[in-house]
């Protein structure tokens, strides 16, 4: 495939015509078709119709499938520099055309770390390169991911870095931390927090409660997710850094991202794929697909991170796409690593709160498109004249079973393995090119 | 007599854990036990139920008495009986738990028994092999045959389990012993408490069967059955308690605490025993304690289950 992000060649006018079309930033729906131009999108509504094309148009009839704006997946991992036999940017982005996402944002826990404007380059250029949707670097906040000193924010936000996140190391010293949030404020630079404390991370492996206590592993209360949130926001009123929760999987967490926003701080949140739509009682026999960070908890936690999903007070959905090979995940589940693949089936695995009527589509679409793209400043995630012309077209009923090894992620560590789905992504464009489908 | 006595047939393919268990399919392996105790106890200890098997003893983590107490009882049923002992220092973790069953796998043993440090290490080899397997502990989950073992003796000392009060007292965190007898004792209609500080007392105790208790006057209350834990001493080092000298201040077993429970309470311990952590020694060894006789029912219990499980093994 084509490299998207170069510059656009003139090449033929493309119109989906005869589609659902569903716009989350404006929560508006209606029958039509889009035009793109160019790589943008020219024209769109009834109007954009068989009958009214360009004559050198290439016209798709959807019969009646959505088309909606391209997903925005912020937090995958991507394998490169240094996990290559984990994933590379060429599989991941294969993965999440395929998976309907068209935007990834690359975690910076890489082997080096992304924590160099050097790195940020690389990454831009390889994306370029191999990839065949938008990657745009998350860069470290602390060097080195230590949390010890801060990260070169400015240089490496110059360089391309869109967000800084020490991926899944949550920084312990408070004091560090607030030096981190007030220079990130500076560059009014995003601060992603993956809020879990180490010090019980290190010994749980799996949410604390009868089901841990069962299978004899060693407990992560929920408490060790809250704990480092509560003392975050209360650094974000002291420091008025931007500021975006990683993963929250608890009510407690709701609780306090809520508080947060009704005292108007700059705060948002994400959850995963994982998390609103599995719990722990999946991880049965110790299966190890299954043992995520942080851990999958029980079901009153999956249903108020639903609930407050549909609400709005999540704002973001992630895949938390994490590639884990054979070697790693063919342990005891204590010495299993964490992480299951999500870039290819986000989607249809969001769709099952849809058709159990718990989230509306459009709401579903937001935290997935429009909402990361408001975050992140981005001029994606809309069906607008004039925005990238990255859209996606399925159908949200169309059932199939998963078969893993169809997975275009090097890693086939899906929760999903085997799962019945609803909903699989018919056709990808990316700056009005198709990278999946037709 | 030959072989022993079928009595009812056990269902289960393996011996992973109690959980999953009915009181039928306990009761059946109890009834079988008490019948090796008397094979056990004759001069001519050997029997013919499981000429011609292999039974291979994996233990990745050093047990002296539990590994003894299955190569016995394999051995007295007429097994070929291999112990592997994998020192835990030369392996690489856990490839070589999949890759030694799958070169174990093809020897064609017909049963089995495994100990491992980690939780679920048990069920995940038992999805390589094709014999059974047994569970002889993994991690904090399950060690089965302790609990049948246990149901055992106290069955052979009170006439029953239905009914009693039972005090699991100690580390109860970490312990697959208590985990396996709580199981157990609760499906044969035991009232279970769990007696142990609340930094050694696991979440949702309560939802698994058990009375949690914070001190050993409510814990040993009128007991009929007080069972010590062992206290690991890498407990003492990480937090969880202060010192050994203030945990048998307030949790160790001696005369003083004893009186708590009923008169005719009885002592039981897994093993090994830290004397003057957990137990007092005059309480060990007096007149109440039943910890010897769990040991003779060990290998009992165990002829059971291999007599059992051996069933089950393809006969061409």
């Amino acid at each position: 495939m084509k490299a998207p992000s170069s510059p656009s060649i003139a090449h033929q006018p493309l119109a989906l015509v005869n589609a659902r079309l569903l716009d989350p930033a404006g929560g508006k729906e209606m029958r039509g078709g889009v035009l793109v131009v160019d790589g943008i999108i020219r024209d769109l509504g009834p109007g954009v119709a068989p009958a009214n094309l360009p004559s050198h148009a290439h016209a798709v009839d959807c019969r009646g499938d959505v088309v909606a704006p391209g997903l925005i997946d912020m937090c995958a991992f991507v394998g490169e520099p240094g996990a290559e036999h984990r994933e590379t940017i060429a599989t991941a982005t294969a993965a999440a055309a395929a998976g309907g996402v068209t935007t990834i944002l690359a975690r910076p826990d890489t082997n080096p770390p992304v924590d160099e404007p050097a790195v940020v380059d690389f990454l831009l250029r390889r994306a370029r390169d191999t990839g065949q949707v938008r990657v745009l670097p998350v860069a470290a906040l602390s060097k080195g991911l230590r949390g010890e000193e801060i990260a070169e924010i400015g240089l490496l936000k110059e360089a391309g870095a869109v967000a800084f996140s020490d991926a899944a190391n949550s920084l312990r010293n408070a004091q560090i931390m607030r030096r981190v949030m007030a220079y990130a404020r500076d560059f009014d630079a995003l601060v992603i927090h993956h809020t879990q404390d180490p010090d019980f991370a290190t010994e749980g492996v799996m949410n604390e409660g009868e089901f841990s206590t069962r299978l004899g592993l060693p407990g992560i209360p929920r408490e060790a997710e809250a704990i480092m949130l509560d003392r975050d926001i209360r650094l974000v009123a002291l420091t008025g850094a931007r500021y975006h929760a990683a993963l929250v999987s608890t009510r407690l967490s709701l609780e306090a991202v809520r508080a947060a926003k009704k005292a108007g701080l700059p705060i948002t949140c994400a959850t995963s794929i994982n998390h609103l739509t599995l719990n722990e009682n999946d991880i049965g026999d110790y299966r190890t697909f299954l043992k995520l960070s942080p851990p999958l908890r029980q079901e009153e936690e999956r249903q108020a991170l639903v609930a407050a999903l549909a609400q709005g007070l999540i704002d973001v959905i992630v895949s938390d796409h994490n590639p884990q090979d054979v070697e790693t995940k063919r342990l005891p589940f204590a010495e299993a690593e964490y992480g299951a693949i999500g870039l290819e089936t986000m989607l249809s695995a969001g769709l099952r709160l849809v058709h159990s009527g718990e989230v509306k589509l459009a709401r579903l679409l937001a935290a997935m498109s429009s909402r990361p793209a408001e975050i992140l400043g981005l001029p994606q995630g809309k069906l607008a004249i004039g925005a990238p012309a990255d859209l996606i077209r399925f159908d949200p009923d169309e059932p199939y079973v998963l078969d893993p090894m169809k997975l275009h992620s090097r890693c086939k560590n899906t929760p999903f393995d085997e799962a019945k789905l609803q909903g699989r992504v018919k056709l990808t464009l990316v700056a009005g090119q198709v990278v999946w489908g037709e | 007599m030959s072989e022993l006595r079928p009595i009812q047939k056990f269902r289960h393919r393996h011996l992973l854990g109690i959980e999953g268990l009915s009181e039928q399919d306990i009761l059946t392996l109890l009834d079988r036990a008490e019948d090796a105790i008397e094979v056990s106890r004759q001069v001519e200890k050997k029997r013919a139920t499981l000429r011609g098997r292999t039974l291979i003893n994996l233990f990745f983590e050093a047990s002296t008495r539990t590994q003894s107490s299955f190569e016995l009882a394999g051995k007295r049923l007429g097994a070929d009986v291999m112990n592997m002992s994998v020192a835990t220092s030369s392996i690489k973790k856990g490839e070589t738990l999949i890759d030694t069953a799958v070169t174990l796998n093809a020897m064609r043993p017909d049963i089995i028994v495994v100990r491992h440090a980690q939780a679920g290490a048990v069920h995940l080899l038992a999805k390589k092999v094709d014999c059974a397997v047994v569970n002889a502990g993994d991690g904090a989950h399950e060690h089965p045959t302790q609990a049948l073992l246990d149901a055992l003796t106290i069955r052979r000392n009170k006439g029953r389990i239905q009914g009693l009060t039972v005090a699991i007292c100690g580390d109860i965190l970490h312990s697959r012993v208590a985990r396996s007898n709580i199981l157990l004792l609760s499906t044969l209609g035991a009232r279970v408490r769990a007696v142990g500080p609340s930094t050694l007392m696991p979440a949702g105790i309560e939802r698994m069967g058990a009375q949690a208790c914070r001190d050993m006057k409510s814990g040993l209350a009128g007991a009929d059955i007080v069972m010590m834990l062992r206290l690991q001493r890498e407990r003492m080092n990480s937090g969880f308690v202060p010192s050994s000298r203030e945990y048998f201040r307030t949790f160790g077993l001696d005369a003083e605490k004893l009186r708590y429970a009923d008169k005719d309470a009885l002592i039981m311990h897994p093993g090994p025993m830290n004397r003057g952590v957990e137990i007092d020694s005059s309480i060990a060894d007096g007149p109440q304690s039943l910890i010897r006789e769990q040991v003779e029912m060990g290998v009992a219990v165990r002829m059971a289950v291999l007599a059992a499980l051996a069933e089950h093994l393809p006969n061409e």
